[in-house]
């Protein structure tokens, strides 16, 4: 083998460490980029439940009431207006969480392909390809989704699918191909004969904050999973039963002509709603928050703050997570006062989260940089 | 890299993988269709009931019934696949931080990599079959997870404590 072919094969293999963390390194952009999509998505998350969310759900109540009441007149085709403005504001509702919750969790996916790069054996030049490719369709599954309501079928080439939801569609597969492409830098890593030694300093980060993040994480990630169990094991297939039972109701009370009692099926409806929204709620957000939390403990040593600083964002960061689904599980005790809490909780998560990602866009370079002159020193 | 760490990381890789596949085969061709379904029933179940058809408004609601029941579990699968695969790849980077030997830390990996598989396989299959199996796969999973889950906090809050 010539120098040439060496070089090659050497940067082939060469472990993430090789650029570590400089500005447009893959790393720096998955890092960078994560937390942004997060930080978005939880910013039209907080808009959503305060500007949408219930303004969306008591729409979506009055059109179900309207049915009802139309089918009490025998008005057949009210019912079918009544139940499509339904759909309409179910549409709605379901591209925005979409939106949030895709943009959230490719954020998550960019933090952890960060963190995985020392075990990619790409190219410097591939990864960061692959990680453009990513972040530009992890941005354009979510805005795709989000503009599914508002573009609808106009100019579609297809009957049943617009192009917001092909664009989404697109922006999905971009980041199949992406994670793909990883997947392969992985196993190819794994498949060396030779391995390096990996020397890499966010995973050997004991620091304090680090440690505050990882154990609070991983508690709040059980907390979250105790919940959806004994919600599963105690309320699932009551709720799935009382959904088709109060609809029922409702249904005979139209035939009837009992607007009392379609009046009492729609109240009752409205509570299983409730009921069941802050479940699945306060589920999710535990646990998609104690990832987040997690996740972030790896990268404090490049979020460039002094450490009493990493320690209280470290802390605001935990108390938002736990305060947002304990104030939604108690928002139908409670009212709009846990709605505010969990309002506030949310708005600690993102001021903590703002406040790491400048911190990762101050760092300069000083930890590769001792890092490197260790390695001169040794060499 | 250990072998409980190689299993966190592909196996949590793989399933984002297959979570994702599934949610882009969901999204295309099933997601769509399945949403018209459901509504177009409880339509059709109310303005059988303007019309005072009883017998077509009670089997247009257990369409109903049926189609919201593969809906949810259809999002569901795909939300707790790529939600799992978060966490194995997550607690694969943390592995060295938990003061447990290799072969506790290898059993809990496997066990979390089945039950992460597992579960919300189990969840997909209520949706072909309505029996107790599919159920009990769904509640055998998600024990693992929990146990496995437990087991890694345990080990790391000890290694919390010790340094």
């Amino acid at each position: 083998m010539n120098s040439s072919q060496n070089s090659t094969a050497t940067e082939a293999v060469a472990p993430a460490h090789v650029e570590a963390f400089a500005p447009f390194s893959a790393r720096r952009l998955l890092a960078l980029g994560g937390i942004g999509l997060i930080l978005v998505g939880m910013l039209v998350g907080d808009i959503f439940a305060v500007f949408v969310l219930h303004q969306n759900a008591s729409k979506v109540s009055e059109g179900l009431s309207a049915a009802g009441h139309a089918a009490i007149a025998g008005d057949a085709n009210a019912v079918a207006l009544s139940f499509q403005s339904v759909g309409n504001f179910l549409e709605n509702r379901g591209t925005k969480v979409d939106t949030h919750v895709h943009m959230i969790a490719f954020g998550y996916l960019a933090l952890m392909l960060g963190i995985l790069q020392p075990w990619v054996a790409l190219r410097n030049s591939t990864r960061k390809k692959v990680a453009w490719l990513f972040l530009f369709g992890a941005w354009l599954l979510p805005v795709g989704v989000f503009l599914i309501h508002y573009v609808g079928l106009t100019y579609s080439p297809l009957e049943a699918i617009g192009w917001a939801s092909i664009f989404a569609d697109f922006g999905g597969v971009l980041v199949i191909v992406a994670t793909a492409a990883w997947l392969f830098g992985i196993a190819r890593h794994f498949r060396q004969a030779v391995h390096t030694p990996l020397e890499d300093v966010l995973l050997k980060d004991r620091s304090r904050p680090g440690r505050i993040l990882l154990a609070g994480g991983l508690a709040l990630v059980l907390l979250g999973f105790l919940h959806g169990a004994y919600y599963a094991a105690f309320d699932l297939y009551s709720h799935e039963a009382l959904d088709y039972s109060l609809l029922s109701e409702l249904n005979t009370a139209a035939r009837a002509q009992n607007a009392t009692a379609v009046d009492t099926a729609l109240g009752g409806y409205g509570q299983l709603a409730g009921e069941k929204a802050v479940n699945i709620a306060a589920h999710a957000h535990a646990i998609d928050f104690g990832l987040l939390a997690m996740l972030l403990a790896f990268f404090q040593p490049y979020v460039r703050l002094g450490d009493s600083s990493r320690r209280k964002w470290a802390w605001v960061l935990l108390c938002g997570s736990l305060a947002l689904p304990v104030s939604v599980l108690l928002e139908l005790k409670l009212g709009l006062f846990a709605g505010g809490i969990a309002d506030v909780g949310g708005l600690l998560v993102i001021l903590a989260l703002l406040a790491m990602w400048m911190g990762i866009v101050r760092y300069t370079g000083e930890i590769d940089a001792a890092r490197r002159f260790t390695e001169g020193r040794r060499g | 890299m250990s072998a409980a760490r190689r299993l966190l990381i592909l196996g949590g890789m793989g399933l984002a993988l297959v979570g994702m596949i599934y949610g882009g085969w969901y999204a295309v061709y099933a997601e769509h269709q399945e949403l018209d379904g459901v509504a177009s029933a409880l339509t059709a179940s109310f303005m059988a009931a303007a019309e005072r058809d009883a017998a077509v408004a009670e089997s247009a609601l257990e369409l109903y019934r049926e189609r919201k029941y593969d809906y949810d579990r259809h999002v569901d699968v795909h939300g707790h696949w790529i939600g799992l695969a978060m966490l194995l790849m997550v607690l694969g980077m943390g592995l060295d931080r938990m003061s447990f030997s290799e072969q506790v830390k290898t059993l809990l990996a496997v066990a979390l990599v089945l039950g992460s598989f597992l579960f919300p396989l189990g969840v997909l299959l209520e949706t072909l079959n309505h029996g107790a199996v599919p159920r009990a796969l769904a509640v055998a999973g998600s024990a693992l997870v929990i146990a496995s889950l437990a087991g890694m906090t345990l080990g790391f809050a000890r290694t919390q404590a010790s340094k």
